[in-house]
């Protein structure tokens, strides 16, 4: 998966958790937990999402790896197939 | 290898006889001093006021961690001025004693120097939780009559803006980011207010029965519930920080509750500086990692989490545990709801230390039940009764049906508080018939089930009610199904809590469509997102499933007990009730 398609699948994830979310006008470093109201279990949540849509397992001790969409897609994108 | 049964806690802690032979409330009223020329007693002057002007004030009062790796220090003289400030602030704002100033603030400084200015200031405490979304700050705004609101000007223009024609009477007043002023028209700002006042103050007449502190609860039914706390509840805050938690003067303190639940009030703000220490406060939300380098590098002594969080952890193993060390690190205890057996013996593996978990709730104002440092621990038992304390088993007494004391040990019932505590509530705000409902042949019901061993040690089976423990927090299933049925597809709801390996329940929604509105994947996401928008992450369904009807007895209430049953595949049991028979 390239950048974009990474992209559009954070987004998807996030948006399965935060369905109100204007996810349009999510900026690229923008902290996700406080602009979209994620509590622990939403972030569980967003990150099994993500395994599903990636393939990507992120372990516990990583998940503070994913702390913007910017972030987020950087990650994924080294270790996405 | 076989795992022991009971794990027993080495160290200097006095044993649980030798505390229930030598604890007094007489005595745990003399660890505190008062205020100066016997004008009473209140919270504040014991938390700042006396260690500042007793040779403490360059001790750490409060450690903050920031989001975005930002560190500040407040010594006991910098709270106590700071504090000083924002008592002297809402006088000239025209707040006065018995006034409620609620906070709708995130873990920064601010909202530990709010807390203690409004209580130096004899007004009244009522901190909400800064992920709820509009609808339940105005229901408790409203229930709690509130007279001033302090949050941020993010959150104002989000969350109270809204609703803020709702409540004429209510003065805002906003904290910038980043120390920026404020200008919203009609507001007070944080900073100015407090470089116009004054950092001095004498602290004016407290009786111990003065009303200090306002938590919300909820019920199975109607709405929140005020939970009026006083003044002396400080006598319980202290002496159970000393002898549930262990601690002691100069003791980094770690409590991870928010103080918008009475957990991160009680023991987040009030007891670990009544007792001298340092309190850690790290602004940011769970994360594992971030969690135990602070334990390590902040060199935590005592910490005090939930279960909740523990689970979160124990997902990543012991090892990110074990790369770290925590020699500072003496005793860790948990609530919010029980802590499994697994849980205990992974705090061993993990940190070599047993989690100790304890038991109370928002009208208890403080610990009621424990596992005591220098007492075996029972894996999966809150422990037992707080020295100074009765409780019993007990069956019925509600709604006229007899009532009786369960003597026999091992027999499941309801666990019931003889009031006389300090800290026990006093009341819920402006609702007299629901206080007295709780309390039968001078007993206080907890709506908790529990069971109580041959040895003295609780076990906790389950609510009473219907009320959802969700990641250590109560939800009340009205105040969810009320912000569903507020969406044109929706005819009823029923929300119950989903059992959860890691955050014990989560609140899910049956829900039955108005005509003319089809079950679909993109309503049910459609339905989380407008409850999400109303009520906030924190209360808001995790999910949502389509029914034609929700079962209803005779009488028209929304049987959730059987909506629960159906989602465990349990036997509905008696459902003679039920509207129609099934």
């Amino acid at each position: 998966m390239n950048a974009s398609e990474l992209e559009v699948a954070v987004k998807a994830a996030l948006a399965r958790v935060a369905p109100e979310a204007d996810l349009d006008a999510l900026g690229p470093e923008v902290p996700l937990r406080d602009e979209l109201d994620l509590d622990s279990m939403d972030f569980l949540a967003f990150v099994a999402e993500l395994h599903t849509r990636t393939g990507v397992a992120v372990p516990e001790a990583d998940y503070g790896k994913l702390g913007t969409l910017a972030a987020a897609v950087a990650y994924l994108g080294a270790r996405a197939r | 290898m076989e795992r022991p049964r009971v794990i027993a806690k080495s160290g200097r802690a006095p044993s649980y006889e030798a505390l229930c032979r030598d604890f007094s409330w007489a005595q745990a009223r003399a660890w505190l001093d008062g205020l100066p020329g016997g004008r009473g007693l209140n919270i504040a002057h014991e938390a700042v006021t006396r260690h500042a002007r007793s040779g403490l004030g360059r001790q750490i009062a409060i450690r903050w961690l920031g989001k975005r790796g930002e560190r500040r220090e407040l010594d006991y003289a910098a709270l106590e001025r700071a504090s000083n400030r924002f008592a002297n602030a809402l006088a000239a704002a025209g707040v006065g004693p018995g006034e409620r100033v609620f906070s709708l603030l995130g873990r920064i400084p601010e909202l530990y120097v709010a807390a203690l200015g409004t209580l130096k200031n004899r007004s009244v405490l009522a901190p909400l939780f800064s992920a709820f979304g509009p609808e339940p700050i105005a229901a408790r705004l409203r229930i709690g009559d509130a007279r001033l609101l302090v949050t941020t000007e993010a959150a104002y223009r989000k969350k109270i803006a809204p609703i803020a024609a709702g409540f004429p009477r209510l003065q805002v007043m906003l904290v910038g980011e980043d120390e920026r002023l404020t200008s919203v028209p009609g507001t007070l700002d944080w900073a100015r207010a407090m470089r116009a006042a004054a950092d001095e103050l004498e602290i004016g007449p407290t009786s111990p029965e003065d009303m200090a502190l306002l938590h919300f609860t909820s019920g199975t039914t109607g709405k929140p519930k005020g939970a009026v706390h006083v003044h002396e509840a400080v006598v319980m805050h202290h002496a159970t920080g000393r002898l549930a938690l262990d601690l002691r003067p100069g003791d980094v303190f770690w409590c991870t509750a928010d103080p918008g639940w009475v957990t991160g009030t009680s023991y987040g703000i009030v007891s670990p500086l009544t007792v001298g220490a340092t309190l850690l406060v790290d602004e940011a939300d769970f994360d594992a990692e971030r969690w135990l380098r602070i334990l390590e590098e902040e060199r935590v002594d005592v910490w005090y989490t939930a279960p909740t969080a523990v689970r979160m952890m124990m997902r990543g193993g012991t090892e990110l545990v074990r790369a770290r060390r925590y020699p500072a690190l003496r005793f860790i205890s948990s609530v919010g709801e029980p802590l499994n057996p697994e849980a205990v013996f992974w705090g061993l593996d993990a940190f070599d230390l047993p989690i100790h978990d304890n038991w109370w709730q928002t009208e208890t104002g403080g610990i009621m039940v424990a596992n005591f440092a220098g007492m075996e621990i029972r894996p999966g038992s809150m422990g037992k009764v707080l020295p100074g304390v009765e409780a019993a088993i007990v069956r019925g007494g509600r709604e006229g049906e007899p009532f009786e004391l369960v003597r026999e040990p091992g027999v499941e019932g309801e666990l019931a508080l003889r009031p006389g505590w300090p800290s026990m509530f006093r009341g819920y705000l402006g609702e007299e018939e629901r206080y007295r409902k709780c309390f039968v042949e001078g007993w206080y019901l907890t709506g908790d089930l529990a069971k109580r061993d041959a040895d003295g040690y609780l076990w906790f089976v389950g609510r009473a009610d219907d009320v959802i423990k969700s990641a250590g927090h109560l939800i009340g299933p009205f105040e969810v199904e009320s912000a569903l049925i507020e969406h044109p597809a929706v005819a009823e709801a029923g929300v119950i809590g989903r059992p959860d390996p890691v955050a014990m329940e989560v609140v899910k929604a049956f829900v039955a469509l108005k005509p003319g509105f089809e079950p679909s994947d993109a309503l049910a996401q459609e339905l989380v997102g407008h409850a999400r928008k109303r009520l906030g992450a924190a209360i808001a369904p995790k999910e949502i499933a389509f029914l034609p009807g929700l079962p209803r007895t005779r009488s028209g209430k929304i049987m959730r007990r059987l909506l629960k049953a159906r989602e465990l595949g349990l036997p509905e049991g008696d459902t003679s009730t039920l509207e129609g028979g099934t």
